[in-house]
């Protein structure tokens, strides 16, 4: 072995130099990449934002500020920090509905998933699984089953979502899939609580940010369909 | 260093003969938990490469400087670097891919056959060989787990590279992507390897004896 006996001070000074270098390599490439992977992130939930709420063109952030929602105002439109929900418009800029993310736990690791509640017909329209961990196989097919995924499109949230093991047969009903309990059960437990959260305080957010008038137009429509 | 090799061979041995995963049995842990699926086998042996080649440069660059009572910490702070640079760099440019390989990608620091081809080879040996060596290793790396990998989704999803190979009357084998697939494709290939490398022995040593006996004779 060539390497040479050596004193303390020179093991010393040889792991301190590694250790700065690999810190100066390590911060180095941790900057450069951060904006890119920042906007991965957020180019992500952005196109989830239009596919969970079908027929919106525009979005606006919503945060919270005192328990009441208000407009996140950013000079170039990005994605706040802090906890938000998303307001969709279409191009009449009538209200869409709300792109809402949410978390838990599911059956190995968290569970991201973004979906669109409509306050006018208080129904999901449309869910997006973020993040997950599952099972490939089985606990995957949160996302990639489109028959599961088909129950987010046109689900009532009153009383609250209940997962069924038998074909769907009530409006607030989601049909389970078979080997990935656990998982289906840990979607709509997601979307219960957040729920529980965000919808009282959707109905005052929309007399004060939808632009009344977008409302009714919704409403009316709902009303013709 | 009076015994080093032609660089060839040391590029070779790593695919066949001394393949980490079929013959060393070294990185099994990567080769069982990502081999769902060929892309993701592919993309963590890229990984994998990126690391020990890089690792094998700088090491046998650096090895007349590393006093030999702290080397392995030396080499698990670059061999850690090479795999942060790594984690960022896939997060950055294919965040498709990361989400797919998730914690595995910052595990590759503790697969055992980067540090075991640091201390057994790299740290010994100018950078040429230790470069044919690091490529031969991981090429023999991503070998394996493209085969365990391609098996698992043919098996388990009835798909290579995402697509559907038998159409829609198959039904897939869904605990061949699952880890009790794993370790039954892992298994029967170590069988194949095993039957395979006994078969050619024995056939030298009978060689062998004839020519014995021939002489003899």
């Amino acid at each position: 072995m060539a390497s040479p006996e050596a004193g303390p001070l020179r093991m010393m000074v040889t792991l301190g130099i590694a250790g700065l270098c690999s810190g100066i390599a390590v911060v180095g490439i941790f900057l450069v990449t951060k904006p890119r992977i920042e906007r991965n992130r957020a180019e992500a939930l952005e196109a989830a934002i239009f596919r969970v709420l079908e027929g919106a063109k525009t979005r606006v952030a919503l945060v919270l500020r005192e328990g009441e929602l208000v407009r996140y105002e950013a000079e170039d439109g990005a994605i706040p920090k802090e906890e938000a929900i998303y307001a969709g418009y279409d191009e009449s800029g009538a209200l869409v509905g709300h792109a809402i993310p949410a978390e838990g736990a599911g059956f190995q690791d968290t569970i991201k998933l973004l979906y669109g509640y409509r306050a006018a017909s208080a129904r999901v329209v449309g869910i997006e699984v973020l993040e997950s961990r599952e099972t490939p196989g089985l606990g995957d097919k949160i996302i990639k089953d489109d028959h599961f995924v088909a129950n987010f499109r046109d689900l009532a949230v009153e009383p609250e979502i209940v997962l069924t093991k038998t074909a769907r047969s009530r409006e607030n009903e989601v049909e389970a899939i078979s080997g990935a309990t656990i998982s289906s059960r840990a979607v709509v437990r997601i979307i219960n609580e957040s729920n529980a959260r965000w919808l009282a305080r959707l109905g005052g957010d929309q007399a004060r940010h939808g632009t009344a008038d977008a409302d009714e137009r919704v409403l009316a429509r709902g009303g013709v369909e | 260093m009076a015994s080093e090799q032609p660089t060839y061979e040391e590029l070779i041995k790593g695919l066949w003969r001394e393949n980490p995963v079929f013959i060393q049995l070294l990185g099994l842990c990567p080769a069982l938990a990502v081999t769902n699926s060929a892309i993701n086998a592919l993309a963590m042996g890229a990984a994998t490469t990126f690391v020990l080649v890089g690792s094998s440069l700088l090491v046998s660059s650096l090895r007349s400087l590393i006093p030999k009572q702290v080397r392995i910490t030396t080499f698990i702070i670059v061999i850690a670097t090479f795999v942060t640079v790594a984690d960022f760099t896939l997060q950055a440019l294919a965040p498709v891919v990361h989400k797919e390989l998730g914690a595995f990608i910052a595990l590759i620091v503790v697969n055992c056959l980067i540090l075991g081809r640091q201390e057994a080879f790299a740290s010994r040996h100018s950078q040429r060989p230790a470069l044919a060596d690091a490529l031969g290793m991981s090429l023999g790396f991503s070998f394996a787990l493209f085969l365990l990998g391609a098996i698992r989704e043919i098996l388990g999803s009835g798909s290579l590279f995402g697509v559907s190979l038998f159409g829609p009357d198959f039904e897939p084998w869904v605990i061949m992507i699952l880890p009790p697939g794993g370790f039954i494709t892992l298994g029967l290939l170590l069988g194949v390897f095993a039957w395979f490398k006994e078969h050619r022995e024995r056939a030298s040593q009978q060689a062998a004896l004839d020519t014995g006996e021939r002489r003899a004779a």
